[in-house]
This record gives structure tokens, sequence and C-alpha cells, in this order.
């Protein structure tokens, strides 16, 4: 290699990593903006929230998350190792339906399963005209509790878990199963040792995933009255008016995600799990039989029956018997939410593949920072994200205009905060994480010697990423474009604060009606939701499993 | 499906999505054309869209509408500052005006025609804002279970009797956040707080769902009494749904404070931004808001009372029986809340 294509490398190099400070930088400066409220702003709120409700806020959030962990992992790591290694009548079924909950927002299923389920609801009304009891003489779950909000929540984000370490399963090439086989583990000992601790990175991807989306929850535990950390936030924005208290309680809520996220870091330290096979044979499925496999078959069913087939039918249920129909613009609203969802998909996975690939290239503590922290958005509260994203925005915009005015004489008026280049900015800041997560955890699994084969052969980082990477970590990209998809078409409180004049999404449109107390009516689009999240749900479930046999 | 068709999909998708996107860019919001006005309502669509397409009909007026949460919405309004393109900024309680006024992002404006149509006591004393409907924060009972004798004032809901018989939504919800202020407004915030400590102790179930769900939970039986807007009860009771009117019927609405200073009352209202730029437009539309036509949609499609005398009170609202109203110069309720909320926290008002 002669010394000018040396140089004309690292100046390739250097331009990613270039990139990726800068694409971490732009979708930090939201969150910056927030941090920036801590130095501003008085402590008064602060005090009175101290002195009253806060103790109780954070003690609700870590409960919640700790019940949500738990109940993502219990349904999640079972259901993945069952769907891709053993065999059981309903397997193939199974391995894309279990992903089906992720396309149900977790304020629909709270809405739903209240409907169905609180004193006032068809299950419990039908109890007392069965029994003769009144209130208060029979227990029932009390689906509006720190439990309830457990559950719910777990029901839709345990498919983080599932998906990830699903195909970190799928990954393990069957040399490791008869790795585990040769060191005479029987299949129990060849899960525990091998196959879990060879998924970890990917089940803590998926664990963190569902953590943060559970401390950015606002629509669930607000209305099963569960005060948390985030409930805090929004009584501060709404109940004081104060935004800037607001944004302190975020600046808080984010400096304990960072927290976590470096604790599971360091408890990771130097370990490393590369796919050791060069090829990969496709592993023998452990067949399951008689009881064991309708074991398997309740555990796989469980999730779904009530992740996804209840809420479902319910929402059927009520948008076919009682839903008001009539303000209907159904499809204009469905290919809103449909467009922008797959907009930012791409965008969030490209920017994911450019921080990713340059972490990977070039770990220098510049770029491993810019990594660590360009998804901290997740974590945030939609709300918050989009007064991080408005205020920048705003101000850039009022420099245009300026400039405009004083150059050209024209009035331009506001470009992109009051467009959808600040909503697609939003969702980029917002679910990063996810896709990065994704492709980190893909990206992770090639060994750094196949790169240094390609560079070898004269290949620049872009052809190695196109041509060694890409095959290679098909389907983590395409699930990583997957969940942000579907966050998209389920997110609701940036969309409602930065869409422009007139447009309205799915997720508007629905939240409008249960937030009027029109839970009924709001069927309709609840149930859309589902249905488009359906669609690519289950196409690419199926190129994941496809990536998996043919490679 | 592999991975090439799948790419292909999402290009093709991804470029439908762009002219999308271009098609929105170039927005239409600005004024140098005469017939347009731009809203920014943290009224509902549905509760807003059918009255602008009814305006737009009669005046031919283009109405351009955003949706969202009130705070959200101010947020936007100030960072948008000059260049906000938002003319009228509409919002479900008099405290959200009275803090939109206190940012700054509402201007002076009006009619002789609103302001004689609109009482005094229902806008604002400047004309920064205007109520456009009212509605009525009251108790409701359940039939046979409560002697209606036994209830008098918001206060005596504090009262030891009442323990574990109470249903009220959380204190995060602003028409608490209202009542409450209208409270300290009234007799002063440390009685307000002990006030707020007895209600807690008599509460039935810790706070959780909207107003709806305390009515269904005291038709049901968890409590004798719930605290609600009237008009979600009139939506129960004017029900094409048989289990919703029977659920009502087992309510009836109490009208407490009769002696003193009347029912708790909220207006949805309205205001012109600061910055805006079809004031014309927009005032015209805040006179088509108070129009008897729109009154009297407001009260038969939400259950909401009018702001202007003399219209009209369909059957529906009137079945609920007549009642006198709390005149409290609403931008009380604004400069009240901050301490309405921490009194309700310090209560442990949930």
């Amino acid at each position: 290699m002669s010394v000018a294509a040396l140089t004309k490398t690292k100046q390739k190099l250097s331009w990613l990593s270039v990139s990726s400070v800068m694409v971490a930088f732009l979708l930090m400066l939201p969150i910056l903006v927030i941090v920036g409220f801590v130095f501003s702003g008085s402590a008064d709120v602060f005090k009175h929230l101290f002195e009253t409700v806060l103790a109780d806020y954070v003690g609700n959030s870590l409960l919640l998350m700790l019940g949500v962990g738990i109940g993502v992992l219990v349904m999640g790591i079972p259901t993945a190792w069952l769907t891709s290694v053993c065999d059981f009548p309903g397997r193939k079924v199974f391995a894309w339906a279990l992903l089906l909950p992720l396309a149900v927002p977790a304020y629909i299923i709270a809405y739903t399963y209240t409907g169905l389920l609180d004193f006032a609801g068809p299950v419990q009304t039908f109890i007392r005209e069965a029994t003769g009891l009144g209130y208060g003489e029979y227990w029932f779950f009390e689906i509006r509790s720190l439990t309830g909000a457990m559950l719910m929540l777990a029901l839709v984000l345990y498919p983080y878990v599932y998906l990830l370490s699903r195909s970190a399963f799928l990954e393990q090439s069957a040399s490791t199963l008869e790795v585990s086989r040769t060191l005479g583990y029987n299949q129990w000992q060849g899960l525990f040792r091998l196959a879990l601790p060879l998924a970890r990175p990917a089940i803590i991807a998926g664990l963190t995933l569902a953590l943060m989306e559970t401390l950015a929850d606002y629509g669930t535990v607000q209305y099963f009255g569960v005060s948390t950390f985030t409930t805090g936030i929004f009584r501060t924005f709404y109940g004081f008016g104060d935004s800037a208290a607001a944004a302190q309680l975020a600046a808080f809520l984010l400096g304990f995600v960072a927290l976590l996220v470096l604790v599971e870091k360091y408890s990771r330290r130097k370990a490393r799990y590369h796919s050791s096979a060069e090829y990969k044979a496709k592993a023998k499925l452990i067949e399951l039989k008689g009881v064991k496999a309708l074991i398997a078959f309740l555990i796989c069913l469980g999730p779904v029956l009530f992740g996804f087939l209840i809420p479902a039918a319910v929402l059927g249920y009520w948008s076919l018997t009682k839903a008001n129909l009539s303000d209907g613009a159904f499809a204009q609203l469905a290919w809103n939410s449909f467009y922008l969802a797959a907009l930012a998909a791409l965008i969030a996975v490209g920017f994911a593949l450019i921080l990713a690939y340059a972490g990977r290239l070039n770990p220098s503590k510049v770029v491993r920072a810019a990594v660590g922290t360009a998804g901290m958005g997740y974590a945030l509260p939609g709300t918050i994200v989009a007064v991080g994203v408005i205020i920048p925005f705003a101000w850039l915009d009022h420099q245009i205009i300026a400039a405009a005015r004083s150059l050209f004489g024209l009035d331009l008026g506001l470009i992109l905060s009051g467009t959808l280049v600040a909503l697609l900015f939003a969702y980029t800041v917002r679910f990063l994480a996810v896709s990065l997560g994704a492709v980190q955890s893909g990206l992770g699994k090639i060994k750094p010697s196949l790169d240094g084969a390609a560079r070898t052969l004269g290949r620049t980082p872009l052809q190695v990423l196109k041509q060694v990477h890409v095959p290679l970590m098909k389907s983590s990209v395409l699930t990583a474009l997957l969940i942000v998809f579907v966050d998209v078409l389920k997110e609701l409180p940036a969309t409602l604060i930065l869409r422009p004049f007139n447009f309205n999404t799915l997720a508007v449109r629905a939240f409008e009606l249960a937030s009027d107390e029109r839970l009924v009516d709001a069927a309709p689009a609840s149930l859309l939701i589902v249905v488009v999240g359906l669609l690519p749900v289950i196409l690419l479930s199926r190129s994941i499993s496809k990536g998996r046999a043919g490679s | 499906m592999d991975k090439k068709a799948l790419s292909k999909l999402f290009i093709t998708l991804g470029s439908a999505a762009l002219v999308s996107v271009a098609s929105l860019l170039p927005t239409s919001v600005f004024a140098d054309e005469s017939g347009l006005v731009n809203v920014y309502s943290a009224r509902k669509e549905a509760l807003i869209k059918p009255m602008l397409e009814r305006f737009t009909e009669q005046t031919g007026i283009t109405v351009n509408l955003v949706t969202g949460k009130a705070d959200a919405l101010l947020k936007r309004l100030e960072v948008e500052g000059s260049a906000s393109p938002a003319d009228l900024f509409v919002t479900v309680d008099a405290g959200r005006l009275h803090r939109a006024k206190e940012a700054g992002v509402l201007q002076v404006s009006g009619s002789d025609q609103l302001n004689q149509a609109i009482p005094a006591s229902l806008r604002d004393a400047e004309g920064y804002w205007y109520g456009m409907t009212q509605r009525a924060r009251t108790i409701f009972y359940v039939k046979g279970k409560v002697n209606p004798d036994e209830l008098s004032t918001y206060e005596d809901l504090a009262d030891p009797k009442w323990k574990g018989r109470i249903c009220v939504r959380s204190s995060n919800n602003i028409y608490n956040q209202s009542l409450v202020a209208s409270m300290v407004d009234a007799i002063g915030e440390s009685k307000t707080e002990a006030w707020a400590k007895g209600l807690v102790k008599n509460f039935a179930k810790p706070p959780s769902g909207g107003d709806t769900d305390q009515l269904k939970a005291a038709a049901a039986g968890v409590c004798d009494l719930a605290i609600a807007n009237t008009y979600y009860f009139g939506r129960l009771l004017n029900s094409d749904d048989e289990s919703k009117q029977a659920l009502a019927s087992k309510l009836v609405a109490f009208w407490p404070n009769q002696n003193d200073r009347g029912v708790h009352m909220n207006v949805s209202g309205v205001g012109v931004t600061k910055h805006a730029r079809n004031i014309d437009n927009a005032v015209k539309l805040m006179e088509f808001m108070t129009s008897a036509e729109s009154q009297t949609w407001y009260a038969e499609i939400n259950n909401e009372y009018p702001v202007v005398e003399g219209v009209k009170i369909p059957a529906n609202l009137a079945s609920m029986g007549e009642f006198s109203a709390d005149d409290i110069v609403l931008s009380k309720l604004g400069e009240n809340n901050r301490a309405a909320v921490q009194l309700m926290d310090r209560a442990g008002w949930k």
C-alpha cells in the first residue's frame, strides 16, 4: 500500500469519526438544551417537590423499572429460546406472533384492559351478577395500580428482549451448541452456561430499551394514577406552568439513565462477544414432544394472548359495535403515520450505522463518548424531547428569517420548527437508541479480523461496510428498522407538539378521543395503529428467520 | 422477502414520503392571501373542527388547525415568537388563558360585539382573552345512598361523615387544580389546605382515571359521591348506549354553595396571539364562536353551557337543573394555580 493510499485511508477514517461526532452532537443538541436548564430557573419548585412528593416519585419509578424488567425478561427470553432452538407445534407462527404486542401502544393496552377489568367493566359486572356480591365483598385484581402498570408495560415491551435475544440465539452457530455437547452439558446447562451468556449483550440491549421506554412512559402511569418521576415532570410543566423546572427534573432523569448505562458498560468491561464461526451451519432444533411441547406452547401463547389477541379483540369489538366512525379520514391518517414512521426509521438507522461503524473503526475517546451519548434521548419523555428540539430550531429559524429579510427582503416564516423537519428530527433523537442498540449488537458479533482481511484486500471502510458488514448484519439492520418504525408509529407526545397545521396521525386521533374519555370512539384509530404496525412486523420477522436459514 | 425487495420497498415508500413532506413544506400559513386564520387549539379536534368548517362555509375564510396540550402549545408559541404563524390560541380552561397572557403570547383584541355578548366575569378585563363555553364542576350523588339534604358545600366534603365515600380524579388534572384555586380565593390558602387534607381522608379509592371513571365508579357502588364536570355526566345521560344511560340514571347532580358563592365554573376560551397576522379574521372567528349557532352547537354536542346570555339552553342541559354560578374573576384561577398544586401535594392528593 503506497503512502498516498495510506493517507487517503486515514482521511476517510477521520471523515467518518468527524461525521459521527457531528451526528452525535446534532442529536445531543436537544438534550443539551434540557440539561442547560439545570443552570437556570429557581430552586423553589424543586424544594417543594423534594419536601412533598419526590421520594414517592423516585420510589415508584424504581419499583416500576424492577417490575417491568423482571416481566420483560421472564416473557422475552424463554420465548426467544424456545422459538429459535426448539421445535414444537406452532413454533413458526409464534416466531412472528410474539412480536405482535410491539405494535400495541402502552397507553392503548392500558385503556383496553381498564375498560375490561375495572370495577364498572364487563368482567367484574359479570362476577357481581353471577354471585350477587357488591363492591368490596370479593377480591379482584386492581388494574389501576403500580402492579397493573408493570404488567401493561411488560406486555408491550417484552418484544424488545424477545427480538434482540432471539436474533442472538439464531446467530449463535451450530458449532456453539456442538461445543456445549462436547463439554458434556445437557440442553439446560448448554442454555445457562453458553447460550445465555453469549446472548447477554443482546438481552441487555433489549432490557435497556424496555427500561428506558418505561422511564419515559407517561400515558399509562398517568391513567393509572401511579406517580412516577415522569408524571412529576409533567405535573411541574402543566401544573406549575414551569417548563424550566420540568426540564431540570428531566435532566436528573437523564443523569440516572447515564449512570445505568455506565454501570452496564462497566460490568461488561473487556468482554467481547464475537461469533467464532466462519460458516454457520443450520443448527438442529431440539424436538419437544408431549407435555414438554404443550408447556412450550403455553409459554409462547401467554404473551401473545394477553399482549395482543385480547386487546386487539376488544378494540375490534368496540370499533365494530359501538364506535362512532363518522369523522373518518382514516386512510389519510394511516398514510401520514406510515410515511413518517418509514422516513424516521431510515434516518435513525442511517445515523446508527454511521455511529456504530465509527465506534468500531476508530474507538477513540471522543468517538466512544459520541456513540455512548447519542442514544440518551430514548429515556426522555417525548414532550421533553420536543421542547428540546423546538427551542434550538426556533432560534435557528429566527436567524434564517432575519438573514433572509436583510439580504433579500423576504419573509420566509418558520422553515424548521413548524414543519415535519422538526418532527423527524425529534423522532431521531428519541429513537436513535433503538436502532443503535440493534446495529451495534449485530456489528459487535462480526470478528474484527474480517474487517482487517477486507481492508488488506484494498477495500475502503465504506466498502467494508457495504460488502462485508451489511450482508452479515442484515437481520440486525432490519430489526433496527422494524423497531424504529413501530415506535414512531406509536409515538404521541412529540407528534402532538411539533406537527404542522392540519396534520394528524393515527396516534394523535386515538389519543384525542381517549383523553376526552371517549375510549370506545378511540378504538378504530388504535386498531389501525396496530394493523399498520403488523405488516412490517410480519415481513421483517420472516426475513430475519430466512436470513438465518440461508446464510 | 429478501433484502433487495425490501430496500426497493423502502426506497419507493421513502420517495413517496418525501413528496408528501415536500408538499407540506411551503406552508400556506402566511397571510398575503386575505382569507386565512391559523389556530393553535388545546380543544380537541372533534370538538372544534366541525365548527371551524361551518365558519369556512359561511365566510370563505380558510382555517388551519393544530391541536395539542395547552402548555405545550403555549411553549411553542413562546419559542416561535414573532415568527409564529398562529393567530388564535384556544384553551379549555381559564388558568391556561391567564398563563398565556402572563407569558406575553397574547394581545388585546376583541370587538364591541364580543364585549356585549360575553359577561365581564367570563372574559379578561383587559381583553386578552374571551370565554367561549362554560362548564360546572360539581358533585354527583348516588340516588338512594345519599340524601341531598346531607350535601351543602364543597367545604363540607371534608367532613368525616363522608369517609371512604368520595371519588375524584388525580390532582394532576387542571379542573381539580382550578377548583382548589377557586377555594384558595374564597377561603384562603391555609383553610383550603386543611380542607384538602380532610377530603383526601374521605377518598373511597386512590385517584385514577378521568371524570367519567369517577361517575362510573359511583354508579357501580365504589363510592357515594363523585366530583366531575357537568359535560361528562351529560354525555352519559344523552348517550345512545343504554348501559351508559342506565349508569347516569343512578346519579343526580347536586349544586353546592348555593347560599354563598355558587358552583365552581370554568371556561374554554380563546385569545388573539401577540404576533398574529390575520387579526381581522381571528376576531371574526371569535365572533362566530360566540354566535347563537356555535353556542347551541357546543351545548348540544358537548353539553357545555353557553357564555352568551339569552341563548336557549337545550333540554339535555336543562334537565340537570338550574343553579347559581361562582362569578369569581377567572384570571384568579390562573393566579392561584401554583398555590393550589402545592397545597394538594402537601395534602397527599395524588
